[in-house]
């Protein structure tokens, strides 16, 4: 088996490279400018809240390396939480705590840590250890978020997430993202977490690959990827595409969790999303961002363009996925 | 799409731009478009520098007269304020420099033009040689005496006499005459002073070894042995005779290189570069004066000339750069990384260069890995860095110096701040990513600096960059045009790969 595509068939199925992304969608769509908003976590929140997007409850944040003494008592009455770098990237340097206990903390792996090992933690996203450019960051402990039921046997310690491509506001395509032992509770597909196409018009699974080869069952929990349908899909597109609102950016990918008690939360934007959600689709992003783009009036409202987005993109599904 | 228009004009204009300029240079100035037949030329450059007293300055330096195995072309000097003569002193010719009054700092040059032989010469017929006595201490005289017999009971004829004595010379621990001698004369004069003393007339020359790009050289002495009516060349130190390859004796006589009156701490200094000239431009060389002459490179001094070779040579490795990064999709540590090691492999060649700058990154990243245990600030980090890379390359130029390899001292030419920095993100790419993805960037930096180094070194490109430089309009044109290519990189054909059975079905 020869392991190359001809340049045909990717032509065919509209598969969008790297090059034409890069040069006809993120330089063209994105004003450099307005990066800052989804790059900074902490910035996104207090965005997300101002447009009623839901997002973690953010507990506190803290800038200053001398605040990292403060952490025990800020600490003292909360459950579980997260630690993350505000400006992280690829789920580097995120913490989850589930668990509080009097001496230790317990990772969502059930190792235990000391309240030190926490600081030192703390203290080095403060350092920039995580941030994309090496520089001095915060770090935000905000809510845990609690895997929704439906999900609970796909995935491995970690909390799936569906990303969603949304050009110019229209939610354009979306995947289901898996952790697994071997991405370490990330959701990040080439450190090996499971990507799941959905169906963009009702949220039913098409695909699922794993280090871009299919699969059918997860690799950790064996459970088939045959029923699910994710819950509450129109109004998770509907958050997706308020995020074009929210930031100006004309294409971006946006990182949607469902919380057992909250419905779906906004977890973080990306505006240079990646390309491995076609391969999860089976099928590529370019046919719909021309829909898009040909389109002479754009919809003003959110609830109109997910309208539109799941009227057209269903019938632009890819071919043999019908059943 | 106006801007697209405008875009593709720019691209147009550069390229026709770049073309007919070397079509007119080539036409006006009759250098070939590729580097076939051809002369290899040396253009050698001394340099004197002093400092002056305040006063009357006359600087007399010994230049080259009828050197074997090479006709010298043309001769040129730079010195601004000074008078210059060439005078002849029985049959040997000094370059003299005067002024009336000069200050400070003080730098002369004298180049010279040179064409290897192709015919070998007779013999040269020089005056047969005077014998001068010499005096040894007590000690001494038996020393030599006893170092002469030895060398003679194992020779023959006063060539293989030298070459015995070289080869006792060499080993001072071995023989305590020689070591003795050792002690009192350093090894060149000594030589000399122990083959008069068997009757044997010698004289110490001094030359260059002709390398390509070189600066900075001093004269290495050399003796040479009258017999048969004629000299014949010994290398002191290996006992090497006859006249080695690209050796040019500058100084055959034995006459002190450069007398300096009314300044002092002076030096000479000598650069060399080797310039590929068709037969045609050979001849047209010392009259062509066209307005592509003033503005080529060939007019500035050697020194410059190599910088501009090197500057003249990066876009080329970009545009290799930009071809693998953006229509092939090679990963690459840092973006620039590629070209720069591909520059220092030009200095070091391609093997040792590979081998030690494998060595240095995976030395250095050993090292990186106890760092991070030190939870330094980044700034701070790389510093480190730097400074551990500097001691891993000096070491790895001591340690190739004392193995013997000449290329050793050359990892020198590795950019260091360039080899810390791959260091670090490769160190963090380990931890976030794991060693495959290390090895994966790792591996297309190099094969991108492979293929630059190849394309950089081919002559036929080294021959169009430096001789004709508006070739660089064509390749930041063609630079321009890829970043405009929106297609697929080869590596996406492999990378979704897995949806063949979709388009099938």
């Amino acid at each position: 088996m020869t392991r190359f595509i001809g340049l045909g068939q990717l032509r065919k199925l509209g598969i969008l490279g790297m090059n034409r992304r890069n040069i006809e969608f993120i330089a063209r769509y994105n004003p450099r400018s307005l990066y800052p908003l989804v790059d900074d976590k902490l910035k996104t929140k207090v965005l997300a809240r101002k447009y009623g997007i839901p997002v973690p409850e953010l507990y506190f944040s803290m800038r200053e390396q001398h605040r990292v003494r403060d952490l025990a008592g800020l600490l003292e009455n909360l459950e579980g939480f997260a630690v993350k770098p505000a400006r992280g990237s690829g789920g580097k340097g995120i913490l989850i705590i589930k668990e509080s206990g009097p001496n230790a903390y317990i990772k969502s792996s059930g190792a235990a840590i000391t309240l030190n090992d926490l600081k030192r933690h703390v203290s080095n996203i403060l350092g920039g250890l995580y941030s994309l450019a090496g520089t001095p960051d915060a770090a935000i402990v905000e809510e845990l978020i609690h895997c929704d039921d439906i999900f609970a046997d796909y995935s491995w310690e970690g909390v799936p997430d569906i990303r969603i491509i949304v050009f110019q506001g229209y939610p354009v395509m979306a995947m289901l993202r898996l952790t697994t032992r071997v991405s370490d509770g990330k959701a990040n597909l080439h450190q090996g977490a499971v990507g799941v196409g959905l169906d963009i018009s009702d949220g039913k699974i098409i695909n699922a690959v794993q280090y871009s080869r299919p699969i059918e069952r997860h690799p950790d929990t064996n459970k088939a990827f045959d029923l699910v349908r994710v819950p509450g899909w129109r109004e998770i597109l509907r958050l997706a595409s308020c995020c074009y609102e929210m930031t100006g950016l004309g294409y971006i990918g946006a990182d949607i969790v469902l919380d057992k008690k909250r419905g779906p939360v906004l977890l973080e934007l990306n505006a240079r999303p990646g390309l491995n959600i076609q391969l999860a689709n089976g099928g590529g992003l370019v046919p719909r961002l021309r829909v898009v783009e040909d389109l002479k009036k754009k919809h003003a409202a959110p609830e109109d363009r997910v309208r539109f987005a799941v009227e057209t993109f269903w019938r632009m599904r890819p071919c043999g996925n019908e059943s | 799409m106006t801007s697209r228009i405008f875009f593709h004009i720019i691209v147009l204009c550069l390229i026709v731009t770049g073309l007919a300029t070397l079509w007119a240079r080539h036409n006006q100035t009759g250098i070939p478009l590729l580097p076939g037949d051809q002369t290899t030329v040396w253009l050698i450059e001394a340099r004197v520098d002093f400092v002056a007293h305040g006063g009357t300055v006359t600087v007399t330096l010994d230049i080259p007269d009828d050197p074997p195995g090479f006709v010298i072309l043309s001769e040129q000097t730079a010195s601004p304020g000074y008078g210059f003569s060439v005078i002849n002193e029985n049959g040997n010719r000094r370059g003299e420099w005067t002024i009336r009054n000069a200050e400070g700092p003080q730098t002369l040059y004298y180049k010279v033009e040179v064409a290897p032989q192709t015919i070998p010469r007779q013999k040269r017929d020089d005056p047969p040689p005077q014998l001068f006595d010499v005096y040894w201490n007590e000690p001494e005289a038996l020393a030599a005496n006893q170092l002469l017999a030895a060398a003679h009971s194992m020779s023959s004829t006063p060539e293989s006499m030298t070459r015995e004595l070289i080869k006792l010379l060499a080993e001072p621990s071995a023989n305590q005459n020689a070591a003795l001698l050792l002690a009192e004369t350093p090894l060149v004069p000594l030589l000399v002073k122990l083959l008069n003393y068997a009757r044997i007339p010698t004289r110490i020359v001094a030359g260059l070894y002709l390398e390509d790009g070189r600066r900075n050289q001093q004269l290495r002495e050399m003796i040479e042995v009258y017999t048969n009516g004629g000299w014949v060349l010994f290398n002191p130190v290996t006992g090497y005779q006859g006249i080695p390859e690209n050796f040019f004796l500058w100084n055959l006589e034995g006459q002190s290189l450069l007398d300096v009156s009314g300044g002092e701490s002076s030096q000479t200094r000598f650069a060399m570069l080797q310039r590929s000239i068709s037969t045609i431009q050979l001849a047209q060389e010392t009259m062509k004066d066209s307005g592509f002459a003033l503005l080529g490179v060939h007019k500035l001094p050697v020194e410059e000339q190599n910088l501009l070779r090197i500057l003249l040579l990066l876009p080329v490795g970009a545009l290799v750069l930009v071809f693998m990064r953006i229509i092939v999709g090679v990963k690459t540590s840092g973006t620039f990384m590629p070209i720069l090691i591909a520059l220092s492999f030009l200095q070091t060649t391609l093997l040792p260069g590979l081998v030690s700058f494998i060595a240095i990154v995976s030395f250095g990243l050993l090292l990186r890995g106890y760092l991070s245990n030190l939870n330094l600030l980044l700034v701070a980090r790389i510093s480190t860095i730097v400074v551990i890379v500097v001691f891993i390359v000096i070491f790895f130029s001591l340690f190739g110096y004392q193995l013997g390899f000449n290329t050793g001292m050359t990892v020198t030419f590795f950019p260091i701040i360039i080899i810390a920095w791959t260091i670090e993100r490769m160190s963090i790419l380990w931890e976030d990513e794991g060693p495959w993805e290390v090895f994966v960037q790792g591996a297309g930096s190099l094969l991108v600096a492979v293929l630059a180094y190849l394309l950089m070194q081919w002559r036929v490109t080294q021959h169009l960059t430096f001789h004709f430089p508006e070739i660089n309009l064509i390749v930041v044109a063609l630079i321009m045009l890829m970043g405009n290519y929106t297609g697929y990189r080869l590596f996406e054909l492999r990378r979704f790969s897995s949806l063949r059975r979709i388009s099938r079905s």
